[in-house]
């Protein structure tokens, strides 16, 4: 009941209308004074209405149901994965992954020259990737000007946010043709002594492939860096400028040297997401199953290999060897993230940094 | 006492240019991370935005040879599939959320949860792909669209749980006591108070997931498979955009390349005003993404 409308009532002094005016009384189960049993209308309101016990319960479990359809997810694909590789890890046990073969017509698989095109690409990426990244994120946070801060931050997360196959076309037309009439001859010239640059020069190869997962790892290491370099307190920032160091040794002693161990952990996400990229790599890396020294040649990752034989598998133990490369590179990418994962998360303590 | 001798030199001059120099590297690598966004954005203006015109949008694929034709079942099968994964993933993310927020605070459990949650936004697509297609098309022996949409549903529900627990972290917690004080039941409480208050940045973040699995392709390469032709039927192959992106990428013809472009210039452009749109409404920060 409103304060005011007690007020006018009281003084105009008139008898109150049937409402209930807040007393005891009210809430009484029986009115004492003619002795009758039911109870007020507020009580019995209140009594009919039930603990809700039952239905908080039920809402509980259905919260955690969902919840552990995480877990769930995640075994499933593990148990599946396993149960249709079953084929190929009975045939060819551990030295699968040790031999370089890949035959589907006489059957003998060996996924070698996939875990070289993988480790190759992704090493290739992270050297190219990883000062790029760490120098967007320390002029981003240290040294730009307010005003560019948004905008900068902003234009490198819509790198993150541009799809693969985007990439990849991308690549195939603009990108193979600069690497095989502009890029491949200059490297020959100048850097062919070592051996990594002989061979033919098509324009897909191994460091086409290296320089396109380049250009989408450096935006997850990149604002993953940004956060956590923003997570060290400013104290440690105006200390070390006390001392009277330059702005360069500022962000090197307090703020990097802080940070160090989230930043492997953005490499390491940024490395988990190399080796699982599919779309791009498929379209640029030449689709060639053999280990090579030079970067020009045509190669194979695991995601590549999978993406363009996979609706081409004849015979069973083809299809188990490929998902046996699924099961491989499901487990790599969930023991490269749950480590780097750690990693953050020890430097930030597991405050929101998103997810890369 | 000496001031220039060697003990007390300050190198200033050489540290003044180091920071210089470490300044103009930094500049440099912003530059140079910038510029494959500005070619590809160029690159699709310029090759796609010719193609497009009304037929795009209207008209299935033409015969090779033939010229004009359009992507239009790809949008609509693209669409379908994003329903499907939407109507799937959506509820089940939002759930699992509530429950990292609301019910299991500090909790072991919802520490795992919130890992592997993490851990499971990492694996390669192309992993969920084959494992939806040994689950769903090898026992009904024929791709579809619900395939597709399943897989993609998988995919949206970490991101989607991980952001609707961050929004509703930051609901204030006098608001919940106020209505549990009131004798609201916790089940009407998280429905109508928190999650009410927390909807402009959980749906922010389901159009984050949404972005993210729009573009995805590899698991749809053994799932939904592609059709040249409109589908109305879940359970038969069904088109996707960047799947057909793809397909024509890689094929000999010109025709199809010209289709490619343009394809890949309308599923920027959607995806890109996705991510605009979060970024203006996840004014507080929490909300990053890769794809």
């Amino acid at each position: 009941m409103p304060p005011s409308r007690m007020t006018t009532e009281r003084e105009s002094g008139s008898s109150l209308p049937a409402e209930p005016s807040l007393t005891p009384a009210v809430f009484a189960a029986a009115d004492p004074a003619t002795g009758d049993a039911t109870p007020s209308p507020i009580r019995d309101y209140l009594s009919r209405r039930g603990s809700g016990r039952f239905a908080d319960a039920s809402f509980a479990a259905l919260m955690l149901l969902c919840a552990c359809s995480i877990f769930a997810i995640v075994a499933f694909i593990f148990w599946i994965l396993t149960v249709r590789s079953h084929l190929s890890l009975v045939q060819f046990g551990w030295k699968f992954f040790s031999r370089s073969a890949w035959d589907p017509v006489s059957g003998d698989f060996g996924a070698l020259p996939f875990i070289y095109g993988t480790l190759a690409t992704s090493l290739l990426a992270l050297l190219m990737a990883v000062p790029l990244a760490l120098g967007v994120a320390v002029f981003v946070t240290e040294l730009c000007p307010k005003p560019l801060r948004t905008p900068i931050s902003f234009l490198t997360e819509l790198l993150a946010a541009i799809p693969s196959v985007v990439y990849g076309l991308w690549g195939v037309f603009v990108l193979v043709p600069l690497m095989r009439d502009v890029v491949g001859p200059f490297l020959t010239k100048t850097l062919g002594w070592s051996g990594l640059f002989s061979g033919p020069n098509f324009g897909v190869g191994l460091l086409t492939a290296g320089i396109i997962l380049a250009i989408m790892i450096l935006p997850i290491i990149s604002s993953l860096t940004r956060d956590i370099m923003l997570a060290v307190p400013n104290s440690q920032r105006e200390g070390v400028l006390a001392l009277g160091a330059t702005r360069w040794e500022m962000i090197r002693v307090g703020v990097l040297r802080n940070s160090r161990i989230g930043i492997v952990g953005a490499i390491m996400l940024g490395l988990g997401r190399a080796l699982g990229e599919t779309m791009a790599v498929t379209m640029v890396i030449g689709n060639h199953p053999n280990i090579s020294k030079s970067l020009f040649a045509p190669a194979n990752t695991l995601a590549s290999v999978i993406a363009g034989e996979f609706t081409e598998a004849t015979g069973d133990l083809y299809l188990s060897a490929l998902i046996e490369i699924g099961l491989a590179l499901f487990l790599v990418t969930i023991v490269v993230n749950a480590i780097a994962r750690l990693m953050v998360w020890a430097v930030t303590r597991g405050a929101p940094v998103g997810a890369a | 006492m000496d001031l220039q001798s060697k003990a007390m030199r300050l190198n200033t001059a050489r540290r003044a240019a180091t920071n210089h120099f470490i300044s103009g590297l930094a500049i440099l690598a912003t530059v140079i991370v910038l510029a494959p966004l500005a070619a590809i954005l160029f690159y699709l203006v310029y090759k796609g935005a010719s193609s497009l015109n009304l037929a795009f949008f209207t008209h299935v694929p033409a015969p090779v040879g033939e010229p004009g034709g359009g992507m239009a079942n790809s949008i609509l099968g693209s669409g379908v599939i994003l329903l499907l994964a939407s109507l799937m993933g959506i509820p089940v993310g939002i759930a699992a959320g509530v429950y990292l927020a609301e019910f299991g605070r500090g909790k072991m459990l919802a520490n795992a949860v919130r890992f592997t949650a993490d851990v499971l936004n990492g694996v390669p697509s192309i992993v969920m792909g084959i494992a939806i297609y040994s689950l769903v098309v090898m026992p009904q022996k024929h791709f579809s669209a619900l395939a597709g949409g399943i897989v993609l549903a998988i995919m949206m529900v970490p991101t989607v749980t991980r952001t609707t627990e961050e929004m509703l972290s930051t609901v204030p917690h006098a608001i919940r006591e106020a209505a549990l004080g009131l004798g609201v039941p916790k089940w009407r409480t998280v429905l109508s108070v928190s999650l009410r208050t927390a909807s402009p940045g959980i749906i922010t973040g389901c159009m984050l997931a949404f972005a993210r699995v729009a573009g995805e392709t590899a698991p749809l390469l053994f799932t939904a498979f592609g059709n040249q032709f409109w589908s109305f039927n879940l359970n038969q192959p069904i088109a996707a955009l960047p799947l057909q992106i793809y397909v024509y990428a890689i094929s000999p013809f010109d025709e199809w390349h010209r289709l490619a472009w343009a394809g890949s210039l309308v599923l920027i452009v959607m995806i890109m005003v996705s991510v605009t749109l979060v970024r203006i409404y996840a004014s507080r920060g929490v909300l990053k993404g890769g794809s």
